[in-house]
């Protein structure tokens, strides 16, 4: 038996109410891609981040060619042949191509043999770039190049890269492959962070797919279709849901032909949403990270305008209305950020639940702020959600994640919504807690309240949505009952297939 | 070796402590300053602190605390707001200006009237005055997206060449054989911002800072507003989240401390100085920047602060007088407080603590 290049034993890693890596093994072989596949959240950067030497294992070693291998920091691992390809990039937009790499070296060589290195490496792979170019004025397809050439300048046994086609267009992911597979003939192995089903078909050897930290399954690509690989990302030990059948009110919320660019760089334009959630309906919203989900609620709630009538409540147009108004109306929101959008981290809990909970709760009279009211409410948020903290005087900060998420949650929850949209709701909480929001989202919707979940977390959205959509590339898919969906199903309407389809047209 | 380690929530005690710790550094450092100037340093700083207050000619200096205190209150006030929210007035200066030469303008041009109006249409045209000087970085800033920093800097190089330019030119008084500056407002009782009480030095520019002083407690700490003028700073998504129209805001933000500028600018024109004149304004804008962040950006800290500044700038030319101290030697005393202010502040949020060094 051949010697693995990279062999990974048991990798362990928790963080505080996470075991973000629970006894991960697997081994790359030379010359292999290998495919690390899993939902954000799965642990998956976490991993390759023990690979590359930026966090150390709780415990589970390393072998490398046999030998044990535990780089302290990302440099010792790149002398041992191991480079990255991160998903944000790290360059300088005002320096050109040749000082950004020069810059990432140990001891970087003249800039005209750099530059003439670049040109022979980048045209040896298949990936034209000129070394005198400002970074600034190049596309972020061109962008990865500089990093992958960067990576390449090292002569490394391992590239790393982590989620590359997330930034490309269809034709720059067919060279950026063409790049691979030739990196591969000369014996490069490579590990592939992706979640995109059908890419990693083409391209892979070998898969390993993580689930909530664990390594729970692994494959050949070629060998194995979409939807079964889906089936192991998502896992097949999915709750069947207790709630279908009840009886729902009329429309509360009607959002058609939604569409608006997002107002980050970084972010994800809605095209064309349409969905409509009832009273006392649950509605499950999934999909990876980044296809829109900020976008779609920073609709919802009002800081992000749209014409009118895209987004109704009761029949009346919204969608020109800010989050005040809104609010006034009914129509409350939860954003994912907790710190530093859904609450202010430096001020009190008196004054964030002053934050949102002005309007409906009657903490002002003609702008003049009523204090020892707010802080009556945030003292009711903080006993019916069991908030842990020693009193609404402290600072939002000062509150572990799960307790701020129960504040926030709660905080919105008491104001007895008409619609509540709530995005990742559980997000880095601790299984209790994330029971109790998960309670208190079912409560209200049984009061009748319209509920707009938006979570990543499909267990969660199976165990409390009455239908289900998916948010992919800032479309959404038409919801459907949830009950009587399959795993395949799912996986196929959130996944890489649905997904590729579309970028092939 | 040593490593700050966040708090997890700021020490209200060290907020209040640091503006002390770093009056006794200023202190300190300014003293080893003087000494290594020649001068007896026990000697230099008391005379700044002490001789203004309680020395001989006290029945002069005090009013005199007065007079320079208050534009500097009245300023810092209204900047604080804006800084408190990440907007970033620092044009204060030219809005001062402008407040003054549109104050003296209204004045002059009912000369020599002797109504009861004259005096508060004056009031309202300087607020306008700074108010629409601080209205074309916001407006640009809203429409534009330009940086309010730059623009309301430059804009204050431009109302120093229009006060040059209407010294010499528009406002020129007619019976001034042929000396540039305008009549002075002293004399003419309807335009003259007179001390209320004689001897006193409280003229209506210092009520006007006072009542400043409790609109913005008022306003930060009991409405809706200043709420959301306070999360903006700390937090300017939540902010949006909350509600917040961030155009509103900065246009209310500039607007505010331009008309208190402009306020400032017109009751000293009025009032103290009298006269337009090219060497008018002698920096009370960007002092006040000092005086808001002294004040830790805090209502009644910047009354404090004002107070504490005034006596640095007259103890300062005390001391020039009475030790010769170079002028230049109080700037660095009164930059060394901002310094070490700044400085200090960290502590509120972090903690020092000896560690030792770990490679991770």
């Amino acid at each position: 038996m051949t010697i693995p290049l990279l062999s990974l034993q048991g990798l362990t890693k928790a963080y505080p109410g996470v075991v973000a890596n629970d006894h991960v093994s697997f081994d790359i072989g030379d010359g292999e891609v290998h495919a690390l596949l899993g939902e954000n959240g799965a642990g998956k950067s976490t991993l390759v981040k023990m690979i590359y030497g930026l966090i150390k294992p709780d415990s589970g070693t390393m072998l490398m060619r046999g030998q044990p291998y535990a780089p302290s920091e990302p440099r010792a691992a790149r002398a041992d042949g191991i480079a990255m390809v991160f998903q944000h990039f790290s360059l300088f937009d005002a320096l050109n191509v040749a000082e950004n790499i020069a810059l990432g070296m140990e001891n970087p060589p003249p800039m005209g043999d750099l530059a003439a290195r670049i040109r022979e490496v980048s045209e040896n792979y298949g990936l034209p770039l000129d070394p005198y170019r400002t970074v600034g004025d190049l596309s972020a397809g061109e962008r990865q190049r500089v990093e992958i050439i960067r990576c390449l300048l090292q002569d490394p046994k391992l590239l790393i890269m982590d989620e590359p086609t997330s930034v490309l267009t269809p034709q720059e992911v067919e060279i950026l492959f063409e790049t691979l597979k030739k990196l591969r003939s000369e014996g490069t192995s490579i590990l592939y962070i992706s979640h995109k089903l059908e890419e990693i078909r083409t391209l892979c050897d070998h898969a390993t797919i993580l689930r909530l930290g664990k390594n729970v399954g692994e494959c050949v690509p070629a060998e194995t279709s979409a939807r079964d690989m889906a089936e192991l990302m998502v896992g097949s030990a999915l709750q069947t849901p207790e709630r279908a059948g009840r009886a729902l009110g009329p429309v509360a919320l009607d959002v058609t032909g939604l569409s608006v660019p997002s107002p980050s760089e970084f972010g994800t334009a809605l095209k064309n949403v349409h969905l409509t959630v009832r009273k006392g309906e649950v509605l499950g919203i999934g999909g990876v990270a980044g296809n829109g989900q900020d976008e779609l609620l920073g609709a919802l709630s009002g800081e992000i305008t749209t014409a009118a009538d895209a987004i109704k409540f009761n029949g009346q147009p919204i969608g020109r209305l800010g989050p005040t108004a809104r609010r006034k109306l009914g129509v409350l929101t939860a954003p994912e950020e907790r710190l530093g959008h859904a609450a202010a981290p430096d001020m009190s809990l008196t004054e964030n639940a002053l934050l949102t909970g002005s309007v409906r709760e009657n903490l002002e009279t003609r702008g003049f702020l009523k204090w020892s009211d707010a802080r009556v409410f945030a003292e009711r948020i903080i006993k019916s959600f069991d908030v842990r903290t020693p009193g609404p005087e402290n600072a939002a900060r000062s509150l572990s994640g799960g307790n701020l998420q129960k504040f926030v949650i709660g905080r919105e929850v008491l104001q007895n919504p008409e619609v509540l949209v709530v995005n990742q709701p559980t997000w880095g909480v601790d299984a209790a807690a994330a029971a109790a929001i998960r309670q208190a989202i079912l409560d209200l919707a049984a009061q009748g309240t319209a509920v707009v979940c938006i979570s990543q977390d499909l267990d969660e959205l199976m165990e409390i949505s009455d239908s289900f959509a998916a948010l992919n590339e800032g479309r959404l898919s038409t919801p459907r009952p949830t009950a009587g969906l399959t795993v395949e199903e799912i996986g196929l309407m959130m996944g890489g297939a649905h997904g590729m389809e579309v970028a092939h047209v | 070796m040593i490593v700050l380690e966040k708090r997890p929530q700021p020490s209200k005690a060290w907020s209040y402590a640091t503006p002390l710790v770093a009056v006794v550094a200023t202190m300190v450092f300014g003293g080893l300053l003087f000494a290594i100037l020649g001068k007896n340093p026990v000697e230099a700083i008391g005379t700044i602190f002490w001789e203004p207050l309680f020395g001989e000619f006290s029945f002069y200096y005090r009013p005199q605390l007065l007079v320079k205190g208050a534009p500097l209150v009245l300023i810092a006030i209204g900047l604080s707001l804006g800084f408190r929210a990440g907007i970033w007035n620092i044009g204060a200066e030219g809005q001062y200006i402008m407040g003054a030469i549109f104050g003296a303008g209204v004045g002059l041009a009912f000369y020599p009237l002797d109504a009861w109006y004259v005096f508060p249409l004056m009031v309202i045209a300087g607020a306008f005055g700074g108010w629409i000087w601080a209205m074309i970085p916001a407006f640009l800033k809203v429409r534009f997206g330009t940086n309010e920093i730059l623009v309301s800097l430059m804009l204050v190089y431009v109302a120093e060449q229009f006060l040059a330019s209407v010294s010499l030119g528009l406002l020129k008084n007619p019976e001034g054989f042929g000396f540039p500056g305008s009549r002075n407002l002293q004399s003419y009782d309807a335009a003259h911002n007179a001390e209320l009480i004689a001897g006193s030095g409280m003229h209506w520019g210092v009520v006007a800072a006072f009542v400043s002083v409790i609109f913005a407690y008022v306003l930060l700490n009991r409405h809706m507003l200043g709420f959301h003028i306070r999360l903006t700073g700390e937090a300017p998504r939540a902010a949006k989240f909350a509600g917040v129209n961030p155009p509103r805001l900065i246009l209310f933000c500039l607007g505010v401390s331009g008309a208190l500028a402009g306020l400032a600018g017109m009751f000293e024109v009025s009032g103290p100085s009298g006269v337009v004149s090219i060497d008018f304004n002698v920096g009370y804008g960007f002092t006040a920047i000092i005086v808001a962040f002294l004040g830790r950006l805090h209502p009644i800290g910047i009354l404090l602060a004002g107070g504490l500044m005034a006596l640095t700038y007259i103890g300062g030319e005390i001391a020039q007088s009475q030790l010769g101290l170079p002028a230049a030697a109080i700037q660095v005393f009164q930059g060394m407080l901002l310094f070490f202010l700044l400085a200090f502040d960290l502590l509120t949020n972090y903690r020092i603590r000896a560690a030792r060094s770990e490679v991770a």
